[in-house]
């Protein structure tokens, strides 16, 4: 071995515990040496290894017969019919988009996309759940232009459009903004390709981007560690990468055409941990063991170091396992696109991953494949609840005063998003039907290869609310999926599958552990209750600044199918003259509402009681309506409740609304699951109600769209001017026209 | 001859210049006063050979004119100097 | 036999094969022509889609100017043969000089993609030979560097020749005179900045694309049936 056998303090610098280190030694039978405990500190970190959690993830459900691929792998994939297979995943961005905003979030984009192709899929959306600081700190605006220009940048050059996402803005997310992005991609069903290197003596070719010094030590030690203002953490900000959405481009495409033309055994995206990760994950998964030439990999700076080289994150790099018959092809296509094709490695029988410094040269590292990929310590780190939880949830909500002015509390939550998402060329391959700002996004199913219109639909929502999370987060995360769910049935959807990102605080705090813990039961329940699988995840831990956890706050993101896709979803719209009927039966309830928490009222109380059964019923009368045509409006209650529901109808369609039967201001604001507001015209409202009948939902008939007035009697009776105003100015007036970042 | 360039890309005069113009009105809002004409561009460095420093300043400016500016909006102003030679 | 337009793909064009689809709906061939090619093959048209030409490293369109294909567009469009350049195409096509001005950073330094209303200002172009005067069309924008600029003389001869083809209703990038889009002296190349293929299909909110594409089938001499 060309490194002498490393002392102590080097495992602990790169982020190993001593026992982590035993373990390493354990299994070589010898020490490592420098360059091997490098590669073990990426692929043994939370970022890579999900050591904290994986435990908790093994109990979600993954299993129905649409599923081809479950977690575990670059994406999920189901069958979404017609010979087409769809391909989903989310992912955070959270640590890298707090250091660089427009970088850090442009990367994310960059990095989800990979992904999906190197499935064999084409990217053909993105969505983008942002949670940001409050708007009045400046630190928080200037993250919310950089995240919201670098996705901009990124997404709109590399030509994959964004239909959708969230924007929500909150103390607890200030120094620490949560960027998560999803994407989707569709193939023909018999084009799946896995990360797999099988057969000895095939190539490694890497595809791409030159590697540099850029994002070394990134997943250990970025996505690891929590931040503070410290000069410390401050040395850490050389790693943020740069994106480069044109090399993302041309990748896409060649790597598409490659897998189109069967000339590559399988293909691995460069993610965290480099040429570590994608040689060790695909020899691992192919059985197999990889031997990998140093000098052959493009280098973008003098005098790397051989660990540099190993563990270096720099972006838009993949890796295709090639037969050498197919290997001048190969060349060729990468030569067509202008990207950089480079053999550096061989598959071998060794089961081991091997690295040289030349091919035939010096031996500098040799560890089973399997120990680097597989065999991560795996914590079942200490959990407990939070000791006053009994007297938190003691305090109630429903004990606040009442609102003097309700209407005053309803424009503060009123907030059009449309100054994020009119940045994002939301409407690329002509699919989007339903965009941005609805409740789910909405896309025609066209077959990948043909372009055939199948007459169907693909729709896509996510969510998470970290109010409910910070009251109870079991409860919450069961409401979270019971909200995507609601989501997609007013767009006329049936939920396929759930991916989830899993944002939470430091799992060193029992705490911490607790909330993960709760949240997988939560959406495990839910799953189970309302039929389908899990089939992709990410967790993004140490979420935290100043020494302060975040919110717990899974995302969820739901993959629909429109059975019959004719005419655009109803919308979140009134038309005049439509009456309006909310469905679902309500536990008028505050605690955990937005409502509550603008009156300082965060993390007490109980929510809402929650009947997954009830949901699931009121979700599907809620979507055969929709697709029945029998609906002109209609939007989900949640955040905000009804009051916030019935305004967003009204300030997005011009048309105002009068309303009663709503008595109090808990069933104004009381944010109960499985809810909706339909706006149905006069003629068909019997039709509705008989179909809410026959299926045991329960509904309620609260008044008239029309006129120019927000009317909830005895509550509030504001001008739709006004209230369009307040909504529609918010961010411009806060965030300004425009940015000069990226 | 091993030349060192940078090429200074302005916009020309009397071209609106949007990105300068936001800047020009953040400063004061962070307190620094008195800051007029701010102008927004990009400078794009490189070597280029040539038998002497008036065949390189020729060579660069036909860049300009060519592909490295748009004339319908751009200038570009030049500098060269002779690389520093190792040893 | 079905009128077949080259659509013109530069690594980074990500708009081709809306175009293409967008000809399907028009009874048009499209045929994606890459930029290492020399020739056009037999073509009606052309269409120079939309997308990111090369990253629009540099400026938008600098460097795809020089790409091989341009040769083969720019004698195609001075034999008379209709060329129309869609948002990055148009920023192609100026910076080729087929068409005067350039096209900066939108005014408001975002960028803007959502629907605009078009007001057609002349019949006589490749793209709008088959609307009246005054007809306003619903078509998005999506674009960074959209903001029409070019020197007053141009400005007036665009204004004299009638060569300006659509204008802004509610001008979203700060374009001079709400120049939409615009003509060559011989009318039959167009840069357009907003994206008629993303109009086309009533589930995507608005059909006003086709008298666009239709009338560049018309220019290039391609027999329509009959329209309503």
């Amino acid at each position: 071995m060309a490194d002498a056998p490393t002392d102590e303090p080097t495992h602990r610098a790169l982020g190993l515990t001593d026992d982590e280190y035993g373990m390493i030694r354990d299994r070589l039978g010898r020490e490592p040496n420098h360059l091997e405990l490098a590669m073990y500190s990426v692929m043994w970190s939370e970022h890579c290894s999900y050591k904290s959690s994986r435990i908790h993830l093994r109990r979600f459900p993954t299993e129905a017969p649409w599923v081809l691929v479950g977690p575990g792998e670059g994406a999920g994939v189901v069958d979404v019919g017609d010979g087409i297979a769809a391909a989903i995943r989310i992912e955070s961005h959270n640590h890298p988009s707090a250091i660089e905003p427009y970088q850090g979030a442009a990367t994310g984009v960059g990095g989800i996309l990979r992904d999906i192709f190197s499935m064999g899929a084409r990217p053909i959306a993105v969505m983008d759940p942002l949670r940001l600081g409050p708007l009045d700190d400046a630190r928080s605006r200037w993250i919310a232009e950089g995240v919201v220009a670098g996705i901009s940048g990124y997404g709109n050059s590399v030509g994959v459009p964004t239909v959708g996402g969230e924007t929500v803005f909150d103390e607890c997310y200030a120094d620490n903004p949560l960027v998560n992005v999803l994407c989707l991609g569709i193939m023909p069903s018999e084009r799946l390709v896995l990360g797999r290197a099988e057969g000895p003596g095939n190539l490694a070719v890497l595809l791409g981007s030159t590697t540099g010094r850029d994002g070394i030590g990134g997943v250990s030690v970025l996505a690891s560690a929590g931040f503070s203002d410290d000069e410390a953490d401050a040395q850490k900000r050389p790693s943020v990468q740069v994106g480069d959405p044109y090399e993302e481009k041309r990748l896409i495409e060649a790597c598409l055409e490659l897998l189109e033309r069967n000339l590559a055994v399988g293909v691995q995206d460069l993610g965290g941990a480099g040429i570590t990760c994608a040689t060790a994950e695909t020899a691992a998964k192919g059985g197999s063991g990889m031997d990998v030439w140093v000098d052959t990999v493009p280098q973008r700076e003098p005098n790397m170091e051989p660990f540099e080289v190993m563990t270096s994150e720099s972006q838009e790099r993949m890796l295709a396992i090639v037969e050498p018959a197919q290997l001048d092809a190969v060349l060729e296509i990468a030569e067509r696109w202008e990207i950089r094709a480079n053999v550096i490695g061989r598959v071998n029988d060794s089961g081991c991953l091997r690295v040289f410094d030349r091919e035939g040269g010096d031996l500098l590292g040799d560890v089973p494949a399997v120990s680097l990929e597989d065999e991560a310590p795996l914590y079942d780190r200490p959990r407990e609840e939070p000791a006053d939880l009994a007297e938190r949830r003691a305090d109630s909500a429903d004990a606040l005063a009442a609102p003097d002015d309700p209407g005053a509390d309803l424009l503060e939550l009123l907030c059009d998003t449309s100054w994020v998402w009119s940045q994002y060329d939301h409407m690329l391959f002509l699919n989007t039907v339903e965009g941005p700002g609805g409740d789910a996004a909405v896309l025609r199913l066209k077959h990948p290869t043909t372009g055939e219109d199948t007459g169907r639909g693909l729709a896509l929502t996510t969510d998470g609310n970290h109010l409910w999370g910070a009251v109870d987060p079991r409860r919450g995360a069961a409401m979270t999926v019971a909200e995507s769910v609601m989501n997609l049935a007013v767009v006329g959807a049936r939920p396929l599958a759930l991916v989830n990102c899993l944002n939470f605080g430091n799992p060193e705090h029992p705490e911490v552990m607790w909330q993960l813990s709760e949240s997988v039961d939560g959406i495990t329940e839910a799953l189970a209750a309302f039929g389908f699988p899990c089939i992709g995840g990410n967790v993004s831990l140490y979420n935290e600044s100043r020494g302060r956890d975040i919110d717990p706050t899974p995302v969820i993101g739901v993959l629909g199918v429109v059975d019959q896709l004719t005419t655009p979803p109803p919308g979140t719209r009134l038309v005049e003259g439509g009456r309006l009927v909310l469905v679902g039966g309500a536990d008028p309830a505050l605690s955990g509402s937005a409502w509550a928490a603008s009156r300082g009222h965060r993390g007490r109380g109980e929510l809402p009681s929650f009947d997954p059964a009830a949901v699931a019923a009121a979700a599907e009368a809620v979507r055969e309506l929709v697709a029945a045509g029998l609906v002109l409006g209609a939007h989900d209650v949640a955040r905000g409740g009804v009051a916030l529901t019935l305004a967003e109808m009204s300030v997005r369609s011009g048309v105002g609304f009068t309303a009663a039967r709503l008595a109090g201001h808990a069933n104004l604001f009381g944010e109960s699951s499985g809810r909706a507001v339909l706006c149905v015209d006069p003629d068909q409202l019997r039709v509705v109600l008989d179909v809410l009948d026959a299926r045991g939902v329960p509904h309620q008939r609260i008044g008239v769209a029309g006129g120019d007035r927000l009317v909830v009697k005895d509550q509030f009776d504001l001008a739709l001017d006004h209230a369009t105003a307040v909504w529609r100015d918010r961010l411009p007036d806060t965030l300004g026209t425009g940015t000069t970042q990226g | 001859m091993t030349f060192d360039v940078v090429v200074d890309v302005q916009l020309r005069p009397g071209i609106a210049d949007p990105q300068g113009a936001t800047i020009e009105r953040a400063l004061p809002a962070l307190g620094f006063e008195g800051v007029r004409g701010v102008g927004v561009g990009k400078s794009i460095r490189f070597t280029v050979e040539a038998d002497d420093e008036a065949g390189a300043r020729a060579l660069v400016q036909d860049m300009c004119d060519r592909f490295l500016t748009n004339p319908v909006i751009e200038d570009a102003t030049v500098s060269l100097r002779a690389a520093q030679t190792a040893g | 036999m079905a009128a077949d337009i080259a659509v013109i793909r530069f690594p980074g064009t990500n708009c081709e094969f809306d175009v293409v689809e967008a000809l399907g709906s028009v009874g048009a061939t499209g045929r994606v022509v890459f930029h290492d090619e020399t020739s056009l093959g037999v073509a009606d048209a052309v269409v120079v889609a939309g997308g990111f030409a090369h990253g629009d490293y540099l400026r938008p369109g600098a460097i795809a100017r020089f790409s091989p294909i341009m040769d083969a567009v720019r004698s195609f469009a001075e034999q008379g043969g209709p060329v129309l350049g869609i948002c990055n195409g148009f920023q192609v096509l100026t910076e080729a000089h087929l068409l005067p001005g350039a096209l900066q950073k939108n005014a408001g330094l975002k960028f803007r993609c959502g629907e605009a209303t078009l007001r057609v200002e002349t019949a006589r172009s490749a793209i709008t030979n088959r609307a009246t005067v005054g007809d306003l069309l619903r078509i998005p924008i999506n674009h960074f560097e959209g903001n029409y600029t070019c020197d007053d003389d141009t400005l007036a001869e665009l204004r004299a020749d009638d060569r300006i083809v659509v204008r802004y209703v509610d001008n979203p990038n700060g374009s001079v005179d709400d120049i939409a889009g615009i003509c060559n002296a011989g009318r039959n190349v167009v840069g357009l900045m907003p994206h008629p293929e993303r109009a086309m299909h009533e589930l995507l909110g608005s059909t006003d694309g086709r008298v666009m594409f239709e009338s560049l089938l018309s220019a290039a001499g391609v027999d329509l049936s009959p329209i309503g």
